[in-house]
């Protein structure tokens, strides 16, 4: 047996257990699954952006060598309905000749070969009788109201984006001594995951098989049971690991359900795995939003008023909001009014994406408290202390724990804040400006199962369907097992990535570690408790050693305050539970070519305890990485005649490369645990880094050039135009 | 992608006749022609693959001229000390292109014939909307659309898009020469002249949209010539979004001769602004006999910008593109 190991296994900066796999190669995704006989499926999608199927001709593509079959909605199934938060798009696709957005499926084409499905579906002519798009601008908004957004499955998403009021806005913005009143637009951006959704399906009679890329795999059989009229226990998925999703594999698309039926009717695996063309318009997007915001203050910069209107684009048969109102919690202020607003334009339906929610509602937010600072004459961080929320302001509730005032500090003392130089200076060609920013991101939980069974030999082996989303979860595991069993982490293996494994909550937002280590803690405790009644001893092995069972199974369930399918924000716990930071940035514009570069950045995180420090810190620079990103590159574009997405492909889709990040970026954590949170004490982190970050930057750039940008991304073009306005 | 035959030439008469055949298309490291196919914007019946010809990737020196031969690689040419003795501005946009996988496969014979990046010319097959290039006739929605990245110089109303390469500006700056093979014989081009800004296409009666060069099908090029000159000093400068793999926005290519403080020659070139590297000409005549000031700089080459004609999103990139300019001749004089 391994010797236990010294001083604590939670919190050490263990590398990847499954690290070894995907640098070998070794890890299997869903596409390198090819069951013996499986056709390989491609999707023809519609070539408008609304309107009417006339016909499909696929006599040609039928005639490539390798074509087994070409699928219509004519030969699909009436799919049932399906729920909502599990399914992304309740109105399926191939049910009719109706075409809700370019891209959508329209002819499913199923060959012994990629190749020949790839050449057939290029040779599928789809006619159509097109209505005209309704481009970004074009639509109505609604209102959302607060009943429209709540859903009878129980598994409830809070009431996304209602409106929300307390106090008097108009008074008190009316006899405010400063005021701070602008919009701020983000684009549209995609996740553009570097492994492409895809499913294999397979059926032996009615018990179906899937391989998926999937951040919520508990999911998938409720989808496909419900579209395809079955029993989710028919149905396994096998889920290991994903290429990245951020938020874009975290409900079921179409695809899922069109393989498992083109499977059922060909009678043969099929294989359904996205072109990267496919991925823009077959899962979601972060959509477009137009934010306007308005600050009212004292002349001591004492907050008086919020009000935050958001507008987001939407499908045209279904409404996504994208509830960046969520970030009204952030600052102690008396008058708050906040409403979303969604504008139904013709493309797909947008979905979550890295920090949905915060991510957005920051940017106008803290570049509008970075604004009231300027006004003001006040410090960024001074101002925001002299608006600290010490309950959640809209409840009033106390928070779980809190540490944004250690976490501004601590920035500060890493950045060098306080020495910065103001109003920017001057290195050679560039201008080199500062800003920094909170971050927050609110606490969304599930529901956690898990066993943990020690052997005899000392083996420890941890059973739970969580996926591989590339954070790291599954060596938190072992570490907590290891922690609480008092094995060593080697000792542990872990067992996840299919649906035969105890059932556990999505990967998504950060929950997946709350609920996951908890349940996994759980579980050990549970081992301990039955060893205990066998046996005095507190080394579990000595225990299990003294009776004569081979092994013992501990279950691990952790439950949610009042036992609801999910909570947000803490839910029935009683106390507000949020995860908060502070972010600095220092970057560099060249005036005269329009470029920017970052030149270092610190976040300071308050996460609750910090599982592990290595995944921990690259989990945060992953975030600041997006961050650049979204500051300065990222942005889908859709051609105003077609309202097709411009480019489809990573060379015209720009997200950072390596040389666009600093090799300055500092991460630290105020590493408090929060035992409201979880049982092991740790918080929704998920991509908090990439809340707050934005601002902070265009703050940064403001300092450098003296423009404000309130458009993202701030590229070249933005700034010469910017400068040439102001005569510069 | 649609099926097509695969040939494998062992030498340059071989291969010279294969290429002439029609329906023949030329692969050398096929990082552009396999876009291409996957796109649908080619569809060649035989593949002709030069890429393992004897003897074509050669660098060297030759009476007075740096030589490279077709198959030079972009990493090859950019990592070469003769290219960087006397080349240098060559060797920094061979190495500001594509990312450093690309350019070990990229050859500089296919580089400059690689196609525009223009997002419309760009989608798959079947094409979704309108765009000359593709589909002549069909008309340009870049005209009046999308058109952020696209030409300030030489468009018509058939087609605005820009040719994308670097090390093109580079050779085009360096008064370089491209060689040809074709069954009639061999001829040879000044670099400058083998694209077709579609203004010119049009002045000789071709279809501004599709003729973008030029070379005839049956061509082949075997290589360059870049003459050398005493004493010049070369920079060349990339604006792009994204600091690495990343198409520019616009870049310059400047090769100076100083006397003291004085400019004696200067050539400067344009990149990302028209369908071909665009010479300075007014800023190349006049700066010569002056004393080297940036002032002095920006109000020559401000001259050829007067003549830009930006479209409903790129004015921006007249004054970026005189910046470029600019600082590559400081940066040229400065190394
Ligand atoms: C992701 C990516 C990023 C890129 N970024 C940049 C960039 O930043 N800057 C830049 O300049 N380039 C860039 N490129 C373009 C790249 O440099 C070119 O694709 C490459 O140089 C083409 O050379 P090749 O040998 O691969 O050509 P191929 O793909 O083999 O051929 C391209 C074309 O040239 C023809 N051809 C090839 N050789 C000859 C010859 N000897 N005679 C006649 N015709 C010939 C072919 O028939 C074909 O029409 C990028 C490419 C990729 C894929
Ligand atoms: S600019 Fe040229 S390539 Fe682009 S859409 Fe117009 S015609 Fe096509």
């Amino acid at each position: 047996m391994t010797a236990p190991t010294e001083g604590r296994a939670i919190g050490a900066p263990r590398p990847r257990i499954e690290g070894p796999l995907k640098v070998t190669g070794a890890a299997r995704y869903s596409a390198d699954n090819a069951p013996p006989d499986a056709l390989h499926a491609t999707l023809v999608g519609a070539p408008v952006c609304q309107g009417r199927i006339v016909d499909v001709d696929a006599s040609a593509a039928l005639a490539v060598e390798g074509v087994v079959r070409i699928l219509t909605w004519h030969d699909l199934p009436t799919f049932g309905p399906v729920p909502p938060w599990q399914a992304a798009v309740l109105n399926l696709p191939m049910q009719s000749d109706r075409i809700q957005h370019e891209g959508e499926p329209v002819a499913i084409v199923l060959a012994t070969d990629i190749q020949a499905a790839e050449q057939a579906r290029t040779m599928v002519t789809v006619r159509c009788a097109p209505t005209p798009p309704v481009l970004p601008g074009q639509g109505r908004r609604n209102l959302i109201t607060a009943s429209e957004e709540v859903d009878e499955s129980g598994l409830v998403e809070g009431e996304r984006g209602a409106p929300f009021r307390i106090g008097d806005v108009d008074a008190a913005l009316a006899s405010s001594a400063v005021r701070v009143s602008e919009t701020w637009i983000q684009p549209s951006r995609h996740h553009n995951f570097i492994e492409t959704s895809g499913t294999v399906a397979r059926w032996d009679g009615d018990l179906l098989t899937v391989w998926d890329s999937a951040q919520a795999s508990f999911i998938v059989p409720n989808v496909i049971a419900a579209a395809l009229q079955l029993d989710p226990g028919n149905i396994r998925v096998i889920a290991p690991h994903v290429g990245g999703g951020f938020g874009g594999k975290g409900w079921v698309w179409p695809h899922q359900i069109l393989a498992a039926a083109a499977a059922r009717i060909v009678d043969r695996p099929v294989k359904l795995h996205l072109g990267r063309a496919d991925q823009y318009t077959s899962t979601g997007f972060q959509p477009l939003l137009d934010q306007f915001l308005e600050l009212g203050a004292t002349e001591d910069g004492r907050l008086t008023a919020l009000r935050h209107q958001v507008s987001n684009i939407t499908s045209m048969t279904e409404v996504y909001v994208e509830a960046a109102t969520e970030v009204k919690d952030l600052y102690a202020c008396p008058a708050i009014d906040v409403s979303q607003s969604v504008e139904p334009v013709t493309v797909n339906l947008p979905t979550p994406m890295r920090t949905t929610n915060e991510g957005c509602g920051l940017w106008p937010l803290e570049s509008a408290m970075n604004e009231l600072a300027h006004r003001l004459g006040v410090d960024p961080i001074e101002i925001r202390l002299r608006n600290h929320a010490d309950r959640e302001p809209t409840t009033g509730r106390a928070w779980s724990t809190k540490h944004l005032r250690e976490a501004y500090e601590e920035g500060a003392r890493l950045f060098g804040w306080y020495s910065r130089p103001r109003g920017g200076r001057s290195e050679g060609n560039w201008r080199i400006g500062t800003g920094m920013a909170s971050s927050t991101m609110g606490q969304i939980r599930f529901p956690g199962n898990a066993t943990v069974v020690l052997q005899r030999d000392g083996d420890v082996v941890v059973r739970v369907d969580i996926q591989d989303i590339g954070t790291g979860l599954q060596t938190l595991l072992a570490q907590v097992a290891a922690e609480e069993l008092g094995t060593s982490v080697e000792a542990v293996r872990v067992e996840w990535g299919d649906s035969d494994l105890p059932s556990t909550g999505p990967m998504y937002a950060g929950s997946g570690t709350v609920a996951n280590t908890s349940a996994v803690a759980l579980a050990c405790r549970d081992i301990r408790k039955q060893l205990g009644e066998h046996s005095d001893t507190d080394d579990v092995l000595d225990a299990l050693r003294q009776t004569d069972l081979p092994q013992i199974t501990g279950d691990g369930r952790y439950e949610l305050p009042n036992r609801v399918p999910m909570d947000m924000y803490g839910g029935d716990s009683g106390y507000a539970i949020r995860s908060f930071g502070a972010v600095f940035a220092e970057v560099a514009v060249d005036p005269e070519l329009g470029i920017m570069r970052m030149r270092r950045m610190v976040g300071v995180y308050d996460c609750g305890r910090v599982m592990n420090a290595r995944t921990a810190r690259s989990q945060m620079i992953g975030s600041l990485v997006w961050a650049w990103g979204k500051s300065a590159l990222e942005r889908s574009e859709l051609d105003p005649t077609t309202a097709r997405w411009m480019s489809k492909n990573l060379s015209s889709v720009h997200i950072p490369v390596n040389a666009d990040i600093s090799d300055l970026i500092t991460i630290a954590f105020i590493d408090e645990p929060d035992p409201y949170a979880s049982v092991t004490g740790a918080r929704a982190m998920g991509e908090i880094g990439a809340t707050g970050a934005d601002a902070a930057i265009a703050e940064a750039v403001f300092d450098a050039i003296g423009v404000r940008f309130r458009e993202l991304p701030i590229t070249p073009k933005r700034i010469l135009d910017a400068l040439a306005e102001m005569g510069r | 992608m649609h099926p097509f035959a695969y040939a494998r030439p062992h030498d340059e008469a071989q291969a010279v006749a294969l290429v002439a055949e029609p329906g023949s298309t030329i692969i050398a490291g096929g990082t552009e022609l396999l876009n291409w196919l996957r796109l649908g914007i080619t569809r060649p019946d035989n593949i002709i693959d030069i890429g393992r010809l004897p003897d074509r990737a050669n660098i060297g020196l030759e009476d007075g001229f740096l030589t490279l031969g077709a198959l030079a690689t972009l990493n090859q040419i950019g990592e070469h000390p003769t290219v960087g003795e006397h080349a240098r501005v060559l060797g920094q946009a061979c190495l500001l292109a594509a990312s450093a996988q690309v350019r070990n496969r990229a050859t500089i014979g296919g580089n400059v014939l690689q196609r525009t990046r223009c997002a419309y010319f760009r989608a798959a097959e079947p094409l979704p909307w309108a765009c000359n290039k593709r589909a002549p006739g069909t008309g340009c929605p870049a005209r009046h659309a999308m058109n952020d990245e696209h030409a300030i110089f030489g468009w018509t109303d058939d087609c605005v898009a820009v040719h994308p390469s670097d090390p093109l500006v580079a050779l085009a700056a360096l008064d370089a020469d491209v060689d040809l093979v074709s069954p009639e014989g061999a001829r040879r081009l000044p670099v400058g002249k083998l694209h077709l800004a579609q203004q010119e296409a049009k002045a000789i009666g071709h279809d501004p949209a599709t003729q973008e060069t030029v070379l005839r099908h049956d061509e082949m090029i075997t290589g360059y010539r870049v003459p050398l000159l005493p004493g010049a000093r070369s920079a060349y400068l990339k604006v792009r979004e994204r600091q690495s793999y990343a198409y520019a926005l616009a870049t310059a290519a400047a090769v100076v001769q100083m006397d003291g403080d004085t400019i004696q020659s200067i050539r400067v070139a344009l990149g990302s602004v028209a369908q071909r590297p665009w010479r300075l000409l007014r800023a190349e005549t006049s700066l010569p006999g002056n004393r080297l000031s940036a002032d002095t700089v920006r109000e020559a080459v401000q001259w050829d910008l007067d003549e830009a004609r930006p479209l409903s999103g790129n004015a921006y990139k007249v004054r970026l593109a005189r910046n470029t300019a600019v600082r590559a001749i400081m940066a040229a004089v400065e190394s």
